[in-house]
Parts: structure tokens; C-alpha cells; sequence
């Protein structure tokens, strides 16, 4: 029963479906609206999830297949989908993505939303499909195809320019804000995509926008290609759904792909590429934030010792987030993902080495086995997203709560864990965290260890605990 | 490029799902599909199902699709056990490419055969999602051999997505329920003065307050559909001598069943409120025709009330001149909540519903003031427009409502399936008196409002 991969059944899973990502980099670009092609019930679905960890309006509509469109075909559907979308939203661009539905039934959107440009005379509006069968990936392989196939729709030969391209993954809004003023620090020109920090953690405005402003905008994204170089912050991106890969082959953009700046180690290698790109010298404020991160990582270095970590979720954060542990000495026992994430395991390798214990790698896994896994090795901290909170109702391991989707606690959006202060806050949440717990359990468990004078079945001792 | 401009708001076809009450005479358009490309906030076939099975603790429930839809529906339920919690796991065939192409039917059997050995369940509900629909697996023949082959039940709900909306899958969940239901042969005869209470989920154990309060008048509850229900108080179903229907929507199919085949009668109530509750209370104890239940329901309402009424009368005082809107799934919750929010003094200038039947747009109607708009199947856009419009201070709604209604400065009522304090009966006044005052009193209106 373990060994998860001849199991035909997942218990709790610990995944979300393609569109469902392919959604989000739609949401930062600028004006731009999504329709899945599919049955209506995927959409409600999906906005509900994202809703609640935003706190946002999403708003995403649906071809809303019924039998009829699902035996004859869903082209009249889709289209119109597509008038009424214009209609009620002013859209300057539609994402059109497939549900498991469409797919199934063989949908080709390439072609009907060709049509149906040409039929409604609006052939220069840009509307970008994007095949994502549920079936066919997790939201994590969703994320990055919407994200490369938005540039490659948009993308236009242009004149250079030294501005540099940074590419961002699934990470909050807070996380993206924080890049954007380590780029600014770094006196950097860039074009930032998918820039969702507006849009899914938008101002209290009025009058209230149906769409909310921000976004990277399309004009910027078209003039990508004229980079002077890509930076991606993603590692485990397979290359066929790379955008960096993308600007690399097709319009000879070198790349730096890199890991999301979570912990000391991969915000210097962020920062360093940026200062080899534009040749810019490090701000002495950075190097203050540098040192500070140092100086907080030295104090908590014994509690943080103390950390046997489980780290679930998203392939790229789990890299993120597991060397971050790894260099503070909360060492990992299970890292984990509901997704292929074929090369987490290569990656982190190098890595794991400077583990003085055993760490279990799960890919294509279920909370159930990470649960077993858990207890197995002595798990005491979980961090990942709220799905995990099992983990804690069940084994009694606190979960600090990071990625997406956070649906039971505010904030998501605002959390923080990128750059040198960023990692700093995280850091802080993961200490205290353990802290809290031992403060929690050491009465208890030194009076149970230890005490000896106490006779059989006398618990008055304990009253004091209770 | 062109400029896209096409500003002719609403959508056409969406102008028979709006009325406003006293304007026009037509009939408002219910029970259609949702416009394409409208955003609708509608839920599928399988959400319907999964809804009211749900709340059976001690079933497995596998979603026989891809793991998406599985994903997004675990553990988001509020319905509360007192036994097993085999129910807040979501289990998940995991369909992949290859079983798109070649089916899916070996590893469902081989999906139900690896719960049913870690489980040990006597019952298993299976839930075919959109592309099983589609890809053609007999789901009817792989539960029937594996009910063979574990001597247990395995009951196939079909709700796939596209075969309707939330309310077919109520209809799915009802079928899957009547096949459960059936009574053995050995079944002895029916319990005097008992009831099976449909159409409440045990949210925030809303099901155990409503039954203390029919015990205290001496009246026994058979079983709940479904909340905190499992399979041998679902099989002993046909025993009651009454059925008493909350959530109609959801139930009214089962009910009427439950007639024709068991003879069993029943009523509607409702125990959102001081007066439903306290009218169906007497609605109960009037069908027993019993002098000693009639007496003890007069006495616990007299009792509840006393108590009750004072509190909720303070926070009444605080919402002279507010006005609400209402957006939920069902036709029941949108009648009571109209008499809710009369009850403490609060106009309904707006109200819609994802999935309400004709009947129950008639009784939205006949309550709600002239000018009140009544809308089925809205889109955000339309919530936008007529909130404002109307003028209407607080949203009730589920969770994608929430952030709209934030976002407009409005205050918010949250009624949806995870919620965490009882609405019903007696208490649930008291909370819901409690978090309209909550949201609505805040002190963040003043700051918003100061700009
Ligand atoms: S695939 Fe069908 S059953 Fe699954 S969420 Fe979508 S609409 Fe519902
Ligand atoms: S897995 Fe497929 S069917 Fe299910 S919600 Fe995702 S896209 Fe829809």
C-alpha cells in the first residue's frame, strides 16, 4: 500500500488541476479576462479556491458546456462565451483555456477562436488559447504553459533595449512587490510577468473595477524579445513549457534561471545575476538587509536546530523552501508534491548531502502518504499550504502556512518570504513556530521523562499541566 | 488594433432571469442553462451530489474523475460527525491521459477494491465527474461487481457536470439515496411519533440542535439527510412516520419518493428564524395530533423565545434603516432569509438564487416589497449594478460573493456549506442577529466611508 505509484487511488490530494494554474498568469496581465472551455462547474470551482486565498473577486467565466454542446461540439458555446465576455468585461485580452471536457471531446479552440475573430472583424484583438486538460497535469505545469504561451502569442521581433525580463512563478503578490524593489534597489529597467501584486491584492477603491488595474502590460510583454537578457525565477519548469526558453531559442535572449529568492543562498544568487547583468553595484542597503538576515539566522540557529521539517506543495517552492531549511538546520525527513516534478529530486540532491539525516523525496504523492511519511520519520513542522492542515488536526504537527492555496486563514497574499528581509520574516515564522510548540509540551514531557517519585497510577502530579 | 467597445449591458438573454417585483408581470425565467461567458456562480451537477451525500460519515466517497475535482471539494463541507470521519477525506481515481484514451474502468474497481481493504466501509459512494460521462464507463457494472465482491454497497452517483446544474445532482444524490434506502425484508414495523428530518446537513451541528428540540416535545428523529447520518441509520429509513422537509431543493424528490413507495407522509418546515421555527415546531406537533407534544412545543417556544427575543431586540435596534441582499444557492434559503430579515427589521432589496424552482421564486415574490429585484443565475456584474442600485448595505452570499461585496464597501453574510455557527432554530436567531451585527456595526464602514 506505500508504494504510492501502483496505487489507483489518491487519498486527499495534494494537487490542484491544470486550468486552475493556467488561470493565474492571466491575472497579471493587464486588462485581460480568462474563459475555460468546458462545463461550468471547473469554473465555480476554481474561482472559489483562488477567491478565498486572495480575497479577491476572481472573476472567470465558462463556456458552459451542457449535453448538447458536449455531443455536438462546444463551438457555439465558446463564441458565444466570447461575445458576452466582451460584452460585460471590455477585456483587452482573453485567455482561453480547456477544462478535461473540451479536451475530451476534441475541442480545437485554436481554431474556432480563429473563426471567430474573423467573423466578428476583430482579427488584431489577441486572444491566447492554452490546452490545459485537467487529466494532463497539475496546476503547476498549468502555471508555466499560460505563462509561455502568453509570451509566445504576444511576443514580436523588437528593437534591443537594455531592459531585462524577469519571469515570475507562483509565488504571493507581497513576494512580487518585494522583487520589484530589490530590481528598483538595483537601479534595473525590467519587464515583470505575470505581474499579479495589484491585481489579486488590489486597493480598496472606489468606484470598484471589474477589472482590477495592474498587470504586466501587453505592449511590454510584446517587447520582451528585445531583452537584454531573461531572468526566471523557476528551476523545476520543464523546458517545453519555459517562457525563458522560449525568448532563449526563438529570439536569442541568454537566460538566467533561478530559484525563487527564498533564503540566503538563493537571494544572493538572485542578486548577483542581476549585478552581472546590468553591471550595477550592490546598495549598501542590501548589504544591510544581507547582514541582518545573517544576524537573525545566528539567533535562532538552536531552536531552529531543533526542526524536523515536512515541505509539501509546489515544485518550485518546495526547492525554495527545503534549502532554506536546509541551511538553517531544520533539516528536511519528507519533501513532497502532488506533480511529476521530475527533476526536484536531481536538484535538491547536491543539497540534501550537507544532511546529517535521511530525507524522503515524494513526488506524485497524496497527504495520506505524506502523513505516514511524517509520522515514519519524526516529522515536527510542516510548511506548505493549507491543505496540510490535516497534518496538524491529525498528528498534532503545527503547519506554517506558505504557497497556494491558503483558504483557511487570511492573508495569503500578503505573506512574505522572498529577498533577504523577506526570508528573515519567514524565517521567523518557522522559529517561532517550534518555539511556540515547545513551550507548548516541555513541562509536560520533562515531568513525564523524568519524574520519578510519582507511584503507579497517581495522576495529581499532573494537575498543574492540565 | 481595434478598440473593442460593446457596451449594450446586460446581456440579452439573461433579461428573463431578472424581474423586479411590481414592474412587470412576466415570469421570471428559472431552471435554465447558464448563459455562456456570463461568469455565473453556479456549481456543477457533481457539487449538488456531493453536497447532500456528503454528510454520511461513515461512507467513502471517490470521485471517479480527474484529481481536480476531487481537490477542490475536500474537506470544504461544515456538516459535523458524531462518529466516523471517513467522510472529510476526498478520494480520487486520478484519471490520467491513458485512462481518457483506454477508460477508466479497471482502475476504478481496483480504486474501490484498495479503499474497501484499508477502510472496511459497508458503503461506498461513487461520483462520476463531466469526462466519465463522455469516455463511457459503465459505472453502474464496476459498483455492482464490487458490491458482489465485498459483500458491501457500492452505489454509483451519476453527476456528471454537464448534465445539468446543481440541482441535478441533487436528483442524482436523491436516486443514489432511494437505492440505499430500500428496506430488508426483516425490517420491523415503524416507530410511532418518529420523523426523518431531510435537508439539513448538520453545518455547525444545526441537525443536533433541532433534534434536542423535537426530543424535548417527545417527538423522535429516525434519521437526518444527511447531516451526521451513516449507514445503518440510513437503512432503517423507512421506519418513521413522518418526513419533515427543510432544504426542499435538495429534497422534495427523495420526499416524495419515500410516499409513493413507504407510504410515508410529508410536511415542509423550516427552522431559519423565531417564526419558522416556531411554526414548525406546532406545524410537527399538530400532525402527531398529540395534546402532550402540543403542550410541550408551546412551552419550549414560550421558553426559547423569552429568552432569545431580548437579545435579538438590542441588536435589532441597531439596523433601523438597513437594507440587504441576497444571493444563495437555494430557493429555501432565500424565502426564510426574507423573513429572517424582517424579523430584525431589515429590508431585502435584492435577492437571487444559483439553482431556485419556479415555486419558490413565487414565494420570493409574494414576500418581498414592490421594487425588490429578483434575479436567477446572476453574474457578478448583475450582483454589481443592482446592489448599488438598490442602495442595499450588506450582501448574504457564499464565498466567491464575499470579496465582491467587500470591494463595494458592503457588509457580508456568509451562508454557505463551511460555515462555523448554527443559523437554525432558536440559537442560530441569536448568531445570526449576532453576525449581521457583527459586519454591519463595524467600525471599518466609518473609515471607508470617510474616503
Ligand atoms: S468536471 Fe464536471 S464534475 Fe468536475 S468540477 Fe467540472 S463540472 Fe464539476
Ligand atoms: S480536473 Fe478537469 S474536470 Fe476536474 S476541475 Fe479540473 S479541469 Fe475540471
Amino acid at each position: 500500500m506505500e508504494t504510492l505509484n501502483c496505487r489507483s487511488v489518491i487519498e486527499n490530494p495534494c494537487t490542484m488541476c491544470m486550468p486552475m494554474g493556467g488561470i493565474l498568469p492571466f491575472k497579471g496581465v493587464a486588462q485581460s479576462m480568462v474563459i475555460l472551455h468546458g462545463s461550468q462547474g471547473c469554473a465555480t470551482y476554481m474561482r472559489r479556491h483562488i477567491a478565498e486565498h486572495f480575497n479577491e473577486p476572481i472573476d472567470v467565466a465558462s463556456s458552459s458546456l451542457n449535453e448538447k454542446g458536449t455531443v455536438y461540439g462546444g463551438e457555439k458555446n465558446l463564441k458565444s462565451g466570447l461575445d458576452n465576455l466582451l460584452k460585460l468585461y471590455n477585456p483587452s485580452l482573453i485567455g482561453v483555456l480547456t477544462t478535461c471536457l473540451a479536451e475530451t471531446i476534441g475541442e480545437d479552440t485554436d481554431m474556432i477562436t480563429a473563426q471567430y475573430l474573423q467573423e466578428r472583424g476583430l482579427t488584431d484583438f489577441p486572444i491566447v488559447t492554452v490546452p490545459t486538460p485537467g487529466y494532463g497535469g497539475s496546476d503547476f505545469e498549468g502555471y508555466w504553459l499560460a505563462a509561455k504561451r502568453i509570451i509566445s502569442a504576444l511576443a514580436c521581433k523588437t528593437k534591443k533595449h537594455g531592459k531585462i525580463n524577469v519571469i515570475i512563478p507562483n509565488i504571493s503578490p507581497a513576494d512580487i512587490r518585494e522583487i520589484k524593489r530589490i530590481l528598483l534597489l538595483m537601479k534595473t529597467d525590467f519587464t515583470l510577468f505575470p505581474d499579479f501584486s495589484d491585481t489579486l491584492d488590489s486597493a480598496f477603491v472606489r468606484p470598484y473595477q471589474k477589472i482590477p488595474n495592474g498587470g504586466t502590460e501587453k505592449d511590454d510583454i510584446s517587447a520582451m524579445p528585445g531583452a537584454a537578457a531573461t531572468v526566471q525565477l523557476s528551476l523545476t519548469v520543464t523546458d517545453t513549457n519555459s517562457p525563458g526558453i522560449y525568448l532563449e531559442r526563438e529570439f536569442g535572449i541568454p537566460l538566467y534561471n533561478l530559484p525563487i529568492p527564498t533564503g540566503i543562498g538563493n537571494t544572493d544568487l538572485f542578486i548577483n545575476a542581476l549585478k552581472e547583468i546590468t553591471g550595477a553595484e550592490i546598495p549598501p542597503v542590501l548589504h544591510q538587509e544581507r547582514g541582518r538576515l545573517l544576524d537573525c539566522m545566528i539567533d535562532s540557529h538552536k531552536y531552529n536546530f531543533a526542526g524536523r521539517s515536512v515541505i509539501f506543495g509546489d515544485p518550485e517552492l518546495v526547492y525554495a523552501v527545503t534549502k532554506t531549511c536546509i541551511e538553517n538546520g531544520i533539516f528536511p525527513v519528507v519533501v513532497a508534491t502532488g506533480g511529476k516534478a521530475s527533476n526536484l529530486k536531481r536538484l535538491l540532491q547536491p543539497h540534501l548531502v550537507e544532511c546529517p539525516i535521511e530525507t524522503q523525496i515524494l513526488s506524485e504523492t497524496d497527504f495520506a502518504q505524506i502523513r505516514v511519511k511524517s509520522m515514519e520519520t519524526g516529522a515536527n513542522i510542516a510548511i506548505g499550504h493549507s491543505d496540510g492542515r490535516y497534518l496538524t488536526e491529525k498528528e498534532g504537527i503545527p503547519l506554517v502556512r506558505i504557497g497556494f492555496p491558503i483558504h483557511d486563514r487570511v492573508g495569503g497574499q500578503r505573506l512574505l518570504s522572498v529577498g533577504y528581509t523577506g526570508t528573515a520574516i519567514f524565517l521567523d515564522r518557522l522559529t517561532n513556530t517550534l518555539l511556540e510548540n515547545k513551550y507548548k509540551n516541555y513541562r509536560r514531557s520533562m515531568y513525564e521523562k523524568h519524574y520519578q517519585e510519582k507511584k503507579a497510577g497517581e495522576r495529581h502530579g499532573l494537575q498543574q499541566f492540565l | 488594433m481595434a478598440a473593442v467597445k460593446i457596451t449594450d449591458l446586460p446581456v440579452i438573454e439573461r433579461e428573463n432571469s431578472i424581474s423586479i417585483k411590481g414592474k412587470q408581470k412576466k415570469q421570471l425565467k428559472c431552471d435554465t442553462d447558464s448563459v455562456a461567458g456570463c461568469v455565473s456562480q453556479r456549481a456543477c451537477v457533481y457539487c449538488g451530489a456531493r453536497v447532500v451525500l456528503n454528510p454520511i460519515t461513515d461512507a467513502v466517497h471517490l470521485v471517479h474523475g480527474p484529481i481536480g475535482c476531487a481537490s477542490y471539494t475536500w474537506d470544504i463541507r461544515g456538516s459535523l460527525s458524531s462518529g466516523s470521519e471517513l467522510y472529510r477525506n476526498s478520494f480520487s481515481t486520478d484519471l490520467k491521459e491513458n485512462d481518457v484514451i483506454f477508460g477508466g474502468e479497471k482502475k476504478l474497481a481496483r480504486a474501490i477494491d484498495e479503499l474497501v481493504a484499508k477502510y472496511r466501509p459497508k458503503l461506498v459512494f461513487v461520483y462520476s465527474t463531466c469526462i466519465v460521462g463522455v469516455i463511457g464507463d459503465d459505472l453502474q457494472a464496476v459498483c455492482r461487481a464490487a458490491a458482489q465482491r465485498h459483500g458491501i454497497e457500492v452505489i454509483p452517483v451519476e453527476s456528471s457536470g454537464f448534465i445539468g446544474n446543481k440541482a441535478a445532482g441533487y436528483r442524482a444524490a436523491c436516486d443514489a439515496l432511494l437505492s440505499l434506502i430500500k428496506p430488508a425484508d426483516s425490517l420491523i414495523g415503524q416507530i410511532p411519533k418518529s420523523i426523518n428530518y431531510l435537508g439539513d446537513f448538520n453545518l455547525a451541528g444545526e441537525a443536533w440542535i433541532i433534534k434536542k428540540y423535537l426530543n424535548r416535545i417527545g417527538v423522535t428523529v429516525n434519521v437526518v439527510f444527511t447531516g451526521d447520518s451513516n449507514y445503518e441509520s440510513l437503512k432503517n429509513t423507512a421506519r418513521a412516520s413522518l418526513n419533515i422537509i427543510q432544504c426542499a431543493g435538495s429534497m422534495i424528490y427523495l420526499a416524495q419518493k419515500m410516499k409513493e413507495l413507504y407510504d410515508i407522509p410529508f410536511i415542509n418546515v423550516s427552522f431559519l428564524g423565531l417564526q419558522d421555527t416556531a411554526d414548525s415546531l406546532r406545524k410537527i406537533a399538530a400532525f402527531f395530533n398529540d395534546q402532550e407534544i402540543m403542550r410541550r412545543a408551546e412551552e419550549l417556544i414560550k421558553n426559547e423565545e423569552a429568552e432569545v427575543k431580548p437579545v435579538i431586540a438590542d441588536y435589532s435596534d441597531k439596523f433601523v434603516g438597513k437594507k440587504a441582499a441576497v444571493y444563495v444557492g437555494g430557493g429555501f434559503k432565500a424565502v426564510s432569509l426574507i423573513k429572517q430579515f424582517a424579523e430584525i427589521g431589515i429590508e431585502v432589496v435584492m435577492i437571487g438564487t444559483q439553482t431556485g424552482r419556479k415555486e419558490e421564486y413565487k414565494s420570493i415574490n409574494d414576500l418581498v416589497n414592490d421594487g425588490t429585484v429578483i434575479l436567477d443565475d446572476a453574474n457578478p456584474s448583475e450582483l454589481e449594478k443592482f446592489m448599488l442600485e438598490k442602495g442595499a448595505h450588506l450582501l448574504v452570499g457564499g464565498v466567491k460573493e464575499r470579496p465582491l461585496a467587500y470591494k463595494l464597501g458592503m457588509a457580508f453574510i456568509d451562508h454557505n456549506h463551511d460555515r462555523k455557527h448554527p443559523l437554525s432554530g432558536f440559537v442560530g436567531a441569536v448568531n445570526f442577529a449576532r453576525e449581521v451585527y457583527s459586519t454591519l456595526c463595524s467600525p471599518i464602514w466609518t473609515l471607508v466611508n470617510r474616503g
